[in-house]
């Protein structure tokens, strides 16, 4: 068998009692908790005028560490800058939401029982090459936001609400490109 | 009356507590929709689970039939909300790019926080690799940003562009996301099951 998470979590040994007791309990039913991270959005429309991000919040320490080493380059570098916020790069709203974030999925895995120290993959692949996957992915789709000027939750959500065309178009953009790949890295997810 | 932030001047501390307050409810979301699992997110990609499209669309369709109708009791000013100026050339080659992350790295930035605050390791690594992305976007192409606005087509809210009312706009998407929910419900039957390719 395999040695990923989800099949250690959910695999036949699942089914022995001591098992099951700490078995993590079912994700909620996904139109329930498109209507709540809806309503999420529309309540940060409703009192910031602005909906969600997270890019952002990435550039935002970026600046800030960019800005250790020299606070002159920072200020003279046009992206750096937007998020410098006066020397206090750190007090950035998108990356204080990610905060919130990252507590209210705690809160959520906890009593989900879903914590566990582990990597995401399929079982044919390693740990290492999945981890090395994870940064490529990762480098490209930050890079690909910061062109597109938004990401799943910046364009996609809070765009696509709004029916903003260039919104729109990048999230066919996204699902074009990850469907076109899906086959030639099927190893890393099946 | 809405958005708030038109009539009251918050504090920048205000701001941000209420940053903190809205984002646990993101993040709540994302972990209880499975968004915290890399191979719940990209199954979507392969038929097996449309979780992802499910909770999206959903969430875009509440979002989009809220606004249009407190837009229209009165009690939204949707000039008010701020929209991105649309770019497709920057839209299309930067969702392409951010798809193929996606679906490579497991992960969006939103997600991969969820997949961190659970123990995923390689969340951890898709956010190192976000943070590289966006410092070398900083230093290798910091003329994109001007490039965008100077080549952007302007604001193009679909309404407006078209001439078709909000509400007939929102009522089409909850038709087109009833429609989809049947058709994701024979796509689950027909691959859930599958193994390998």
């Amino acid at each position: 068998m395999t040695r990923n998470s989800a099949t250690l979590r959910a695999g036949p040994s699942a089914g022995v009692v001591s098992r099951a007791e700490h078995a993590p309990r079912p994700y909620w039913n996904p139109y329930l908790v498109g209507v709540l991270l809806g309503l999420v959005l529309l309540a940060t429309y409703l009192v910031t005028g602005r909906g969600l991000g997270a890019t952002a919040g990435f550039a935002a320490v970026a600046s800030f560490v960019a800005g250790i080493f020299s606070p002159e380059h920072v200020v003279a570098n046009a992206v750096h800058a937007k998020y410098w916020n006066g020397g206090a790069p750190l007090a950035n709203w998108t990356l204080v939401l990610l905060g919130g974030s990252f507590v209210g999925a705690l809160l959520s895995g906890i009593q989900g029982r879903r914590l566990a120290f582990s990597v995401e993959r399929g079982p044919r692949i390693s740990d290492g090459q999945r981890l090395a996957l994870a940064f490529a992915g990762g480098f490209v789709a930050a890079y690909g936001a910061k062109i597109a000027k938004g990401c799943t939750s910046g364009q996609a959500l809070t765009g696509g609400a709004m029916l903003n065309a260039g919104s729109l178009v990048f999230m066919l953009a996204v699902f074009a490109a990850a469907y076109g790949l899906a086959y030639f890295v099927r190893k890393e997810w099946l | 009356m809405f958005p708030l932030s038109s009539t009251v001047e918050f504090t920048a501390g205000t701001e941000l507590a209420l940053a903190a307050v809205l984002g646990l409810g993101f993040g709540f979301c994302l972990e209880r929709a499975g968004f915290g699992s890399a191979r719940k997110l990209t199954s979507v990609f392969y038929l097996r689970d449309m979780a992802v499209v499910k909770v999206m669309f959903t969430a875009i369709v509440t979002a989009m039939v809220g606004l249009t109708v407190l837009a229209a009791a009165g009690a939204l000013d949707l000039k008010e909300l701020y929209l991105e100026q649309t770019n497709y050339t920057a839209q299309i080659v930067g969702g392409l790019l951010f798809g193929a992350g996606f679906i490579v790295g497991g992960y969006c930035p939103g997600t991969s926080i969820a997949a961190i605050a659970t123990g995923r390791k390689d969340g951890m690594l898709f956010a190192l690799g976000m943070f590289a992305g966006v410092y070398t976007y900083a230093e290798l192409t910091p003329g994109l940003d001007a490039w965008y606005t100077a080549t952007a087509q302007g604001e193009i809210p679909l309404p407006a562009a078209t001439g078709i009312a909000m509400g007939w706009w929102a009522a089409g998407f909850v038709a087109f996301l009833l429609f989809a929910a049947w058709g994701m419900a024979k796509i689950e039957a027909r691959f859930s099951g599958s193994g390998r390719i």
